[in-house]
C-alpha cells in the first residue's frame, strides 16, 4: 500500500467506521463500542505505520494527495503529512482508542450517537492537521466544532447549554475573522497571479505589505488564540470542561486546543512573519502571563476539573512561548510540548472522570487519603501530576526544558544589546515551574494525601481496563521523556523551515 | 569495563521497579533481598570502578549511554564520568546508602508499607547516582530533581499525616525555587559555552574567554540551585520540616548525601568559580552565617532530630565557606566526614525513638546511656566528632577549614575565621548539649515510656557500630591531597605553619570549652541553662521561633500570592473583567435585538417608507463617493 492512500485512509476510517455504526441497532451497545475499538485502532495502527515510513530530514511534505475540488475556486482536496502536523496526528490517532475505552462504562445514554460524534471528531481533526489547502482547511476547522458542541450539549453537566453557548460565540467570533481574512488572501493570489489558489504552499510566497499582514495576522490570531487559548480569551475553557462529559474533556485538552498552537505555527506566523516579528514581543507577554494566569488561577479552584482546565492554560503558553523563539530547541520544544500536555491532561482528565464516575463529585474538599483507599489510582494520579510539573524523565520536562531553553537561548543576545524585556519574561517563564509545582502538588496532597475521606465508602480501585487506558499513556509520557530523540528527529525539518520562514522576513527587514 | 558506570546506576532503579510492582505481593524477605541486596551490590560495582579509575592513573572514565535530544547543531547525551571527585560522591552515597538500608530492615520492621519504603530509598539512590556520575549538567539536573522527589515521597511516606504530607510539599516547591535559578544558571552557560558537558565548561572557563560578568552571573544562579537543595539560607527552611520522614531517610537523603549536592555542584563547576570571585564571595559569606544562625537555632530545639536538622544545616554552611574561599577539596573532605558522623548521629537518634516508642522530645529523655548502650556508645563517638575533638572526623575537616577561612588567598579573611570558630564553639555547646539531655542526668520519661526502653536489633546496631568507627578513622584519610590534581587548594595568604598549629590547638580549645559549657549549663539537672533561659527570655523565643522566617515567607510569599490568585486573577480578571464584558456585551445584543424586534411593526406602510429612506441614503453615499 502506497502511504499517500494510508493516509487517505487514515483521514477517512472514521467516516467509514460512522456509517458502518449507523447499520449497527441502537440496543447493542457493546457492538458499538466494539466496532468504535477495532476503528480506531486500525487508525492508530495506521498512524504508526506513517510516522514509521515518515522520511526525517526531508523537506516539505511527504505523502502527498493533490486532487482538484473546486476547480473555479482553485481550491483542492490536498492532504500531506510534515514534521509540524506528524506529532499531532500521531497524537490524535494515540487518543481516539482511549476515548473510546474510557467511555465504556461512562456513557449509557444514546450510545451509538456519541461514537458516531467521536468518529466525527477524529475525522474533522485529522483532517484539519492534514489540511494543505487553507480552503479545506477551514472547512474542517469549523465541521470540528458541531460534534464538540453537540458532545458538550447532550453528555454535558448541569450548566451545559451556557458553557456550549459561550464555547460557540467564542470559537465562532474567531471564525469569522479568519474566513474574511482568508477571503482577502484568496482575492490577493487571485489578483497576483491571475489564477485562485488556496495551497499553503502558494500563499507562503505572497510577500505582502507589512500592514496588510498585519491585519489578517491580528484576524487570525485570534482565532487561534481563543482555542489555545491565550489569556484573556480563556474564560471559555474551565466552563467547557467542566460541563463536558469525560471524553469530551479528553478531546478537548488533548487535540482540539492544540488547533490554537498547531494554526500559528503552520498558518499564522509563516504566512505573514513580517507581522509576526512584529507582534513578537506582544505574544510573548500574552504566553508569560497566561503561564502566570493560569498557574494561579489553577491553585484557588476547588473544582478538580477546573484546576486541570487551568493547569492547560499555564502550559499552552509555554508552547506559545516556544513558537516565538524561532529558534530550533524552542520551536521542537513547542511541539513536544503539545504532544506532553495532550497525554497529560488528557490523562489527568480521564482520572478526574474515574474518580467522578465512582463517587459523583469532583469537590476537592470531599476527598483525602486516595492513597490509602485507591492506591493504584494514586500511582498513575502521581506520576501524571508528576508529568504535570515537568519532572524530569516524563514528557513534560523534554517540553519545558527545550522551551526555556530555547527561550533563554534566543533572549540573551538581545540583552547583549541592551534589549532586556525578553530576557526577563523568559526568567519569569522559568519561575512558573515554582508556580507550576504549586497547585498541582495542592491538587495532589488534597486527593491523595492526608486522612482517608471520600463521598461514597467501599470504592473499588482500578479495573483492568482502566490500568491498561492509564498504562498505555504512562509509557508514552515516560518514552517521551526519556527518548524524545526519534520525534526531535522527524520534525526537525519542519520547524526549521518554519523559523527560516520566518528570519528570512527579518533578514530582509536588515537589508531594508 | 565499559558499561560498568551504567550498571552502577541501574542497580538501585531496578530494585525500585522490582520493589515498586511485585514488593507488596512477595513479602518481606523478598524485599529484603532486592531493597537491600541491590544497594550493597552497587557499592560493590562502585569499589570496583573506582579501582579502575586508580589503575588508570585518576584518567577519568567517560561512558556515554545514547543522545537524549538532538536539536540541530545542539547535542544532549546522557553520558556518565568518573573521576576522583564524582568516585569519592559514589562510594559515599553507595556505602552510606547501603548501611542505612541494613539499618531500614530493623527500624521500618512490620511497617504496612514496608516495600513502597524500600522501592522509594532504592529510587533515591539510582537519582543520587545519576547526580554524581552525570557528566552534563543536564544529567547532574535529571538526578537532581530526581532525589527531590524521592526525598517528596519519603518525607511524606506517612502520608495519612497531613502534616507529613505539608512537610513533602513544602520541600519540594522550596526546592522548585533554588532549581529555577538552576536552570538559568544551566541556560546562561549554555548560551555562552554551548555545552553543558561539565568538564567542557570547566576547560572553557578556565581558558579565559569567558567575560567574568558571565562566570559571575552563572556560579550565583547556579548557587541559588544550591542553596536549595543544600538548605542554605534563604531557601533553608524545608530541611528541618522535612524530619517528619522516617529517620533512616532524614540520615540517607537529609544529612549524608542529597543535601550535599549543592556542595558538589559548586566543587564540580569550580572552573567557572575560579573565574567568579564576587561569586565565591557570595558562597563564603552565605555559608557561614547559615552556620551561624542555624547553630544559634539548634541550641535551643527540643525535638532531637531538629536539633540534628540545624546542625546539618550549619555544617552544610561550613563547607560552602570552604568553596567561598576556594578550597573545594577541603568542602568534599568535611562532606565525607560529616556523612559518616551525621549519620550515626540520626541513625542513633532513630534508635532511640525506636527504644522510646516514638517520643522526640528531649525534655523527656534522660539517663539513657545505661539503658541502650551501643546507641549511647556510638552516640557519643559522633557527637565528639562533629564537635572536632581530636582525633576523630570532624577535627580534620573543620580544622582545615577554618585555616582556610583565615589564610586562603582566594577570599580568606580574618572575620571568617572568627565567626567561625564562634560556630565552631556554638557546635560542641548544642551536640554535647543534646547528648547530655538525652543519654545523662536523671531520667524525664514517662512512666509507661521507661519501662519499655530497649536496645535496637542487631542490624541497626550494627550499622552505629561501623559508622562509629568511620566517625573515628574518616579524618585520617587525606582526601584533600587525593583530590587535589582535580581540585588543588587555594593559594594562602601566608604559609606560618606555626599560626596553623597555633590555630589547631585554639580549635580544640574551642570545642573543649563547648563540652564543658554544655556540662556546666546542663549537668546540674539543666537548671544553670533555665536561668539563662530566664535572663535573655526575648532572644530565646527569636530562637525558639528561628528567626521567624517561615512566617516571613508566610506574610510575604504565599498569602500575597494566594491573594492575587484569588482576588485579582479570579475575581476581579476572571469573573468581572473578561466574563462580565462577555456577559455585558451578550445583555447589550438582547436588549438590542428587542428595540430591533419592535422596527418590525407588520405594518406595509412603514416598511414602504423605511425603503424608501434607504434607498435615498444608498443614492445619497453613491453620488457623494462613486
Amino acid at each position: 500500500m502506497s502511504e499517500a492512500l494510508a493516509l487517505n485512509l487514515l483521514l477517512f476510517l472514521p467516516v467509514i467506521g460512522g456509517v458502518l455504526l449507523l447499520a449497527l441497532p441502537e440496543r447493542r451497545a457493546d457492538l458499538v463500542r466494539g466496532l468504535a475499538m477495532v476503528v480506531l485502532l486500525a487508525q492508530l495502527a495506521l498512524a504508526a505505520w506513517l510516522y514509521l515510513r515518515f522520511q526525517a530530514g526531508v523537506p516539505g511534505l511527504q505523502f502527498e494527495t493533490r486532487l482538484p475540488w473546486i476547480p473555479a475556486w482553485g481550491v483542492h482536496y490536498h492532504i500531506a503529512l510534515d514534521g509540524l502536523n506528524l506529532l499531532l496526528v500521531l497524537l490524535t490517532a494515540f487518543l481516539g482508542p482511549i476515548v473510546v475505552a474510557g467511555a465504556f462504562t461512562s456513557i449509557t445514554k444514546d450510545v451509538k450517537l456519541f461514537h458516531g460524534m467521536v468518529m466525527f471528531i477524529q475525522f474533522t481533526m485529522l483532517g484539519t492537521f492534514l489540511a494543505q489547502d487553507l480552503f479545506l482547511f477551514y472547512v474542517f476547522w469549523e465541521a470540528m466544532l458541531i460534534p464538540m458542541f453537540l458532545m458538550i450539549g447532550i453528555w454535558g453537566g448541569e450548566r451545559r447549554i451556557y458553557a456550549t453557548l459561550k464555547f460557540f460565540l467564542y470559537t465562532a467570533f474567531g471564525s469569522i475573522l479568519m474566513l474574511a481574512a482568508i477571503i482577502y488572501l484568496a482575492h490577493t493570489v487571485l489578483s497576483a497571479d491571475g489564477t485562485p489558489s488556496f495551497a499553503f504552499a502558494d500563499l507562503y510566497e505572497l510577500g505582502l505589505g507589512v500592514q496588510v499582514q498585519t491585519l489578517l495576522l491580528a484576524a487570525f490570531a485570534l482565532s487561534f488564540a481563543i482555542k489555545v487559548p491565550m489569556v484573556p480569551l480563556h474564560t471559555w475553557l474551565p466552563d467547557a470542561h467542566v460541563e463536558a462529559p469525560t471524553a469530551g474533556s479528553v478531546i478537548l485538552a488533548g487535540v482540539l486546543l492544540k488547533m490554537g498552537t498547531y494554526g500559528f505555527l503552520k498558518l499564522g506566523f509563516p504566512l505573514f512573519p513580517d507581522a509576526a516579528l512584529l507582534a513578537t514581543p506582544l505574544i510573548m507577554t500574552l504566553a508569560v502571563i497566561s503561564i502566570i494566569y493560569g498557574a494561579g488561577l489553577a491553585l484557588v479552584q476547588d473544582d478538580i476539573k477546573k484546576i486541570i482546565a487551568y493547569s492547560s492554560v499555564s502550559h499552552l503558553g509555554y508552547v506559545m512561548l516556544g513558537l516565538v523563539t524561532y529558534n530550533l530547541l524552542g520551536v521542537q520544544g513547542a511541539i513536544i510540548q503539545m504532544v506532553s500536555h495532550g497525554l497529560v491532561a488528557g490523562g489527568l482528565f480521564l482520572m478526574v472522570g474515574m474518580i467522578y464516575e465512582r463517587c459523583h463529585s469532583r469537590d476537592l474538599a470531599d476527598y483525602g487519603g486516595l492513597a490509602k483507599l485507591l492506591p493504584a489510582y494514586s500511582v498513575f494520579f502521581m506520576i501524571l501530576t508528576l508529568a504535570a510539573i515537568g519532572l524530569p524523565t516524563t514528557s513534560g520536562f523534554t517540553g519545558e526544558f527545550l522551551v526555556l531553553l530555547g527561550a533563554f537561548h534566543s533572549a540573551w543576545p538581545q540583552f547583549e544589546q541592551g534589549v532586556s524585556y525578553p530576557l526577563v519574561l523568559a526568567s519569569l517563564a522559568v519561575l512558573g515551574i515554582v508556580l507550576g509545582a504549586l497547585y498541582m502538588l495542592r491538587l495532589a496532597r488534597r486527593l491523595l494525601f492526608g486522612e482517608a475521606r471520600a463521598p461514597v465508602a467501599g470504592l473499588r480501585d482500578l479495573s483492568l481496563r482502566e490500568m491498561g487506558i492509564l498504562g498505555v499513556l504512562v509509557l508514552a509520557v515516560f518514552y517521551i521523556g526519556l527518548f524524545p530523540n526519534d520525534f526531535l528527529q522527524k520534525t526537525e525539518q519542519a520547524a526549521m523551515e518554519y523559523q527560516e520562514r520566518i528570519l528570512a522576513a527579518r533578514d530582509g527587514e536588515v537589508e531594508r | 569495563m565499559n558499561g560498568l558506570l551504567t550498571l552502577l546506576v541501574l542497580l538501585p532503579l531496578a530494585g525500585f521497579l522490582v520493589n515498586g510492582l511485585l514488593g507488596r505481593r512477595l513479602g518481606p524477605v523478598f524485599v529484603n533481598v532486592v531493597g537491600v541486596g541491590l544497594p550493597l551490590a552497587a557499592f560493590g560495582v562502585a569499589v570496583w570502578a573506582w579501582r579502575i579509575l586508580e589503575a588508570g592513573g585518576g584518567e577519568p572514565l567517560i561512558e556515554t549511554v545514547f543522545t537524549w535530544a538532538l536539536v540541530g547543531e545542539h547535542v544532549f547525551e546522557v553520558s556518565f564520568y568518573l573521576d576522583r571527585l564524582s568516585a569519592v560522591m559514589a562510594l559515599i552515597v553507595t556505602g552510606v546508602g547501603a548501611l542505612i538500608h541494613i539499618y531500614s530492615i530493623g527500624y521500618m520492621k512490620g511497617d504496612e508499607s514496608y516495600a513502597r519504603y524500600f522501592a522509594y530509598l532504592n529510587l533515591f539512590l539510582f537519582f543520587m547516582l545519576l547526580l554524581v556520575l552525570g557528566r552534563s549538567l543536564l544529567v547532574l539536573f535529571v538526578g537532581w530533581e530526581g532525589v527531590g522527589l524521592a526525598s517528596y515521597l519519603l518525607i511524606g511516606f506517612w502520608f495519612q499525616d497531613v502534616d507529613k504530607a505539608r512537610a513533602g510539599r513544602k520541600a519540594f516547591i522550596t526546592n522548585r525555587v533554588g532549581d529555577a535559578g538552576f536552570l538559568l544558571g544551566m541556560f546562561l552557560i549554555f548560551t555562552a559555552v554551548g555545552t553543558l558537558e561539565m568538564d567542557q565548561i570547566n576547560e572553557a572557563f578556565a581558558g579565559g574567554l569567558i567575560p567574568v560578568g558571565i562566570a559571575t552571573a552563572a556560579g550565583i544562579l547556579l548557587f541559588i540551585g544550591a542553596t536549595g537543595k543544600s538548605a542554605q539560607i534563604p531557601l533553608h527552611v524545608w530541611l528541618p520540616d522535612a524530619m517528619a520522614g522516617p529517620t533512616p531517610v532524614s540520615a540517607l537523603i537529609h544529612a549524608a548525601t542529597m543535601v550535599t549536592a549543592g556542595v558538589y555542584l559548586v566543587a564540580r563547576m569550580s572552573g567557572v568559580y575560579l573565574e567568579a570571585p564576587a561569586a565565591s564571595t557570595l558562597i563564603a559569606v552565605i555559608g557561614l552565617l547559615t552556620a551561624f544562625l542555624a547553630a544559634t537555632i539548634a541550641l535551643v530545639q527540643t525535638d532531637i532530630k531538629k536539633v540534628l536538622a540545624y546542625s546539618t544545616i550549619s555544617q552544610l554552611g561550613f563547607m560552602f565557606l570552604a568553596l567561598g574561599v576556594g578550597a573545594y577539596a577541603v568542602a568534599v573532605f568535611h562532606l565525607f566526614t560529616h556523612a559518616f558522623f551525621k549519620a550515626a548521629l540520626f541513625l542513633g537518634a532513630g534508635s532511640v525513638i525506636h527504644a522510646l516508642n516514638g517520643e522526640q522530645d528531649i525534655r523527656r529523655m534522660g539517663g539513657l546511656s545505661r539503658r541502650i548502650p551501643w546507641t549511647s556508645g556510638t552516640f557519643l563517638v559522633a557527637t565528639a566528632a562533629i564537635a572536632g575533638l581530636p582525633p576523630l572526623a570532624g577535627f580534620f575537616s573543620k580544622d582545615e577549614i577554618l585555616w582556610f577561612a583565615l589564610a586562603s588567598g582566594q577570599g580568606g579573611a580574618f572575620w571568617l575565621w572568627l565567626l567561625g570558630s564562634v560556630t565552631a564553639f556554638l557546635t560542641a555547646l548544642y551536640m554535647f548539649r543534646l547528648y547530655w539531655l538525652v543519654f545523662l542526668g536523671r531520667s524525664r520519661m514517662a512512666p509507661e515510656v521507661a519501662e519499655h526502653v530497649h536496645e535496637s536489633p542487631w542490624p541497626m546496631t550494627s550499622v552505629l557500630v561501623v559508622l562509629a568507627v568511620f566517625s573515628v578513622i574518616a579524618g585520617w584519610f587525606a582526601l584533600p591531597q587525593y583530590l587535589a590534581p582535580l581540585l588543588p587548594a587555594p593559594d594562602l595568604r601566608f604559609d606560618w605553619p606555626i599560626l596553623h598549629w597555633a590555630l589547631i590547638v585554639f580549635a580544640v580549645l574551642v570545642a573543649v570549652a563547648g563540652l564543658v559549657a554544655a556540662g556546666v549549663l546542663y549537668g546540674n539537672g539543666g537548671r544553670r541553662a533555665e536561668a539563662i533561659e530566664r535572663r535573655f527570655a526575648r532572644l530565646y523565643r527569636v530562637l525558639a521561633g528561628k528567626y521567624y522566617v517561615d512566617e516571613i515567607y508566610e506574610r510575604l510569599l504565599q498569602r500575597p500570592w494566594l491573594w492575587i490568585s484569588d482576588r485579582v486573577f479570579l475575581r476581579l480578571g476572571d469573573r468581572i473583567l473578561l466574563d462580565g464584558s462577555l456577559h455585558g456585551l451578550a445583555a447589550l445584543a438582547r436588549r438590542g435585538a428587542e428595540v430591533l424586534a419592535r422596527v418590525q411593526t407588520g405594518s406595509l406602510h412603514w416598511y414602504a417608507w423605511m425603503t424608501l429612506l434607504g434607498l435615498v441614503a444608498v443614492l445619497i453615499w453613491m453620488w457623494r463617493y462613486v
